[in-house]
């Protein structure tokens, strides 16, 4: 791929919710400028372990995170950084579409409202608009700036929540099984659009389908029991893994 | 027979259909069960309630219908005389009944034999001081045609009271019968058990709203009674409350506009006290608190709402009337002149409205998906921001709906206004002078020696109703408010 510098590098993470530990032992490096795909059994800790990324885990109140996680080599643990500031920066997408209950517009300026980031209206507009192209929806909901994002359809939907994460220019980009509750055409388009994203940020998706996976992503992990099993090349995990209980995972015997 | 004995017969009935009709269904298949169409419980269920459906419907219709009938033929034998003599029929048929009650109580006390009940006439012993030894007292000596009446009063309720229990007996045995002759293998017992349960419940249904509608029906007729005998124009319209006390004559002003003014206002005050703090509450502890903190501070808040309201009164009058005077008295600004003002009344109400307000808005607070939340963390905002931006504009017409339950509760509310706010009806802005409510003067209206014929009595009817059209109001527009909401996440 065009580069090879680390974005995000974790190490020995431990995740605990009260005495279930969720992560065990997780390190990994996370490129910049690609995408990286999460795969493996439900309950295997792929959800908690994107979350650690952004700290949403601090918002559950039995969670929690033990290791170190850097972005940009700095520890994002560390009593200096501010979650809420961090959460603007590396970005999230959620399994279902959850636009807020107000008009497209006031959804994707939610962000840059909140941080401050247009200095007035017509600033504000450009960011939206932006957004909107970048979330490729722009020529579906030009007309309709002001009508309410929930009555948008699912595919919409989501790729308006991408949208909306991406307004707050972040340098990563967390997706939770974005595409488990549309249809194939909206997969599709949302799928296009995450290789268009890789150029500007670093992407991570969190997958049930290993087809997905292997179509979007340039790296794969592969998470068993909350072990980090194998991780690599999204080619040579699919075609030739090393570990067995990977091999068993993709041709479809643990599941 | 007594009532209860009735009663008890049906139930035994219907226990011993019970247990044949599952005993005779299981015969029909050999003693297997697996050949019935549906489990022997279900064929016993059917016979009980054969039993005792068609019989209790027939026990209540009959003991709906037979005083009327009693009564219209009591009625027709009084002679007309009797009546017309500056008497209404209501008051002359009280007396009959009376005296009947009074020969029951005699015979029941063994004062008198039943033969003597049925015979004893006023020219032969004195009734009224019989009576008077068994403890039933008699206003005035008791007429003969009254006693005739009474007797035949009686008469006619043994009669009518024994051919009820003779024809519910029956349909008792007939339907429990009828239903245990069907009790075989193939009859679908199961479904007409369901059938029985859905009768039931809408049974229950249409007590309520048949309630609901008898109390409006009563409040309307006597509304309309009022306003034959005092112009609606200045019961609406009318600034002054001044009714004269009745028997005394001279003519009443009953103008509902200071009463309505003193029930805003204090409404007012109470939702000024118990809107932000009850929905600050509310967002603390679904937002904010911790698992512990919230399982003990939502149970304390909710002890609020248990308190009788009178001890809410009591504390308006002894403890925060007195505390307000020493504030805004004059001793100090002079504002206040007793304890009793709307500011006691709103303030001790909008107390009593807190947890209302705080417990319908955590519920819809907590109704706004988790979803909504992490889209909102997700983008960088914080806590606050988050609850102001995203949560709250989502929770809003909920809350709403919320506040206006609480406003049509604080309309209605009775013994914090009787023993906070006083009984002063007075159009006036100082929130420091007493001033009065609708539900207050309905309470004074009608207590002590109210006479029902006067406006000054009825007019507590047409105060009732005109609560009621603004509580009603109240309350289905935030039902429909709610209901909107509802359906923004289904
Ligand atoms: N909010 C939570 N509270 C407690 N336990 C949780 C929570 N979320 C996830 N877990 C537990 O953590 C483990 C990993 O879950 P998750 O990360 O959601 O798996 P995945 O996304 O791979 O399906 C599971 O055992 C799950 O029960
Ligand atoms: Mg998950």
């Amino acid at each position: 791929m065009d580069t090879n510098d680390v974005k995000i590098s974790t190490k020995d993470v431990q995740v605990y919710y009260g005495d279930n530990h969720a992560i065990k032992d997780v390190s990994v490096e996370i490129e910049d400028k690609t995408v990286t795909a999460f795969i493996g059994p439900s309950g295997c800790g792929k959800s908690t372990f994107l979350r650690c990324i952004n700290r949403m885990n601090d918002t559950i109140d039995v969670c929690r995170v033990k290791g170190d996680i850097r972005i940009d080599s700095e520890d994002i643990y560390d009593p200096k950084v501010d979650p809420v500031q961090l959460r603007a920066k590396v970005g999230m997408v959620f399994q279902k579409p959850n636009p807020f209950p107000k008009s497209i517009y006031d959804n994707v300026a939610y962000g840059p409202r909140i941080h401050g980031l247009a200095k007035n209206k017509a600033d504000l507009d450009d960011i939206v608009e932006n957004a909107l192209r970048r979330g490729a929806i722009w020529d579906e909901v030009k007309d309709r700036l002001q009508a309410p994002g929930t009555g948008l359809s699912g595919g919409q939907q989501q790729r308006l929540c991408i949208a909306r994460a991406v307004a707050t220019e972040p340098e990563v980009l967390l997706m939770d099984e974005p595409c488990s509750a549309l249809d194939p055409i909206a997969t599709a388009q949302v799928e296009e659009l995450i290789d268009e994203l890789r150029k500007n940020y670093s992407v991570v998706i969190v997958t049930h389908s290993m087809q997905q996976a292997a179509r979007v992503s340039q790296k794969t992990a592969f998470f068993h029991l909350g072990n980090l099993v194998e991780y690599g090349e999204t080619s040579t995990i699919f075609t030739n893994p090393v570990d067995p209980r990977t091999e068993s995972y993709i041709t479809g015997r643990i599941g | 027979m007594p009532f209860t004995w009735l009663v008890l017969i049906i139930l035994t009935i219907a226990a011993f259909g019970y247990v044949m009709g599952r005993k005779r269904a299981l015969q029909s298949a050999g003693g297997d069960r697996r050949n019935l169409h549906s489990l022997p419980v279900y064929y016993g269920a059917n016979v009980a309630i054969w039993a005792i459906v068609p019989a209790a419907a027939v026990l209540v219709v009959w003991m709906l219908a037979q005083p009327f009938f009693v009564n219209s033929r009591v009625l027709a034998t009084l002679p007309d005389t009797l009546v017309s003599e500056g008497n209404s029929i209501g008051l002359v048929m009280s007396d009959v009944r009376r005296v009947a009650d009074g020969l029951d109580v005699a015979v029941q006390q063994g004062a008198m034999s039943r033969a003597e009940a049925t015979s004893i006439s006023t020219e032969t012993s004195d009734v009224r001081e019989r009576l008077g030894e068994v403890g039933v007292a008699l206003g005035s000596a008791v007429s003969p045609e009254v006693l005739s009446g009474a007797q035949r009063y009686r008469t006619l309720n043994a009669t009518g009271s024994v051919i009820m229990t003779v024809i519910v007996l029956l349909i008792a045995f007939g339907g429990a019968g009828y239903a245990y002759s069907r009790s075989n293998a193939d009859f679908r017992a199961r479904n007409t058990v369901e059938r029985g349960i859905l009768a039931l419940l809408i049974a229950a249904a249409s007590m309520a709203i048949l309630t609901t509608i008898g109390i409006l029906f009563a409040l309307l007729f006597n509304t309309i009674e009022f306003f034959k005998l005092y112009p609606a124009a200045d019961f609406f319209f009318g600034t002054k409350w001044a009714p004269s006390f009745s028997g005394r004559g001279g003519a009443s002003d009953l103008g509902v506009l200071s009463l309505l003014w003193g029930t805003f206002y204090i409404s007012f005050i109470a939702l000024l006290v118990a809107v932000p703090i009850g929905l600050f509450s509310a967002i603390y502890l679904s937002e904010y608190a911790g698992p512990r903190v919230r399982s003990i501070a939502k149970p304390l808040i909710e002890i609020l709402a248990g308190i009788p309201t009178i001890v809410y009164g009591l504390f308006a009058l002894l403890t925060v009337g007195p505390l307000l005077v020493s504030m805004f008295g004059k001793d100090t600004v002079g504002w206040m002149q007793g304890g009793t003002a709307v500011m006691t009344a709103g303030l001790v109400m909008g107390i009593m409205l807190i947890p209302f307000v705080s417990s319908l808005s955590d519920d819809i607070i907590n109704a706004v998906p988790q979803a909504m939340r992490d889209g909102s963390y997700g983008l960088g905002a914080t806590k606050s921001e988050t609850i102001r931006q995203v949560i709250l504009p989502a929770a809003l017409p909920g809350i709403v709906g919320a506040i206006l339950l609480a406003a049509s509760r604080a309309i209605g509310e009775t013994m914090i206004v009787v023993l906070g706010a006083g009984a002063a009806a007075r159009l006036s802005m100082n929130p420091f002078d007493a001033m009065t409510t609708i539900t207050a003067k309905i309470v004074s209206q009608l207590t002590g020696d109210a006479d029902f014929a006067s406006p000054e009595a009825l007019v507590a009817f047409a105060l009732g109703m005109t609560l009621f059209v603004l509580t009603l109001g109240l309350n289905v527009f935030a039902l429909y408010i709610v209901r909107k909401y509802r359906e923004q996440y289904d």
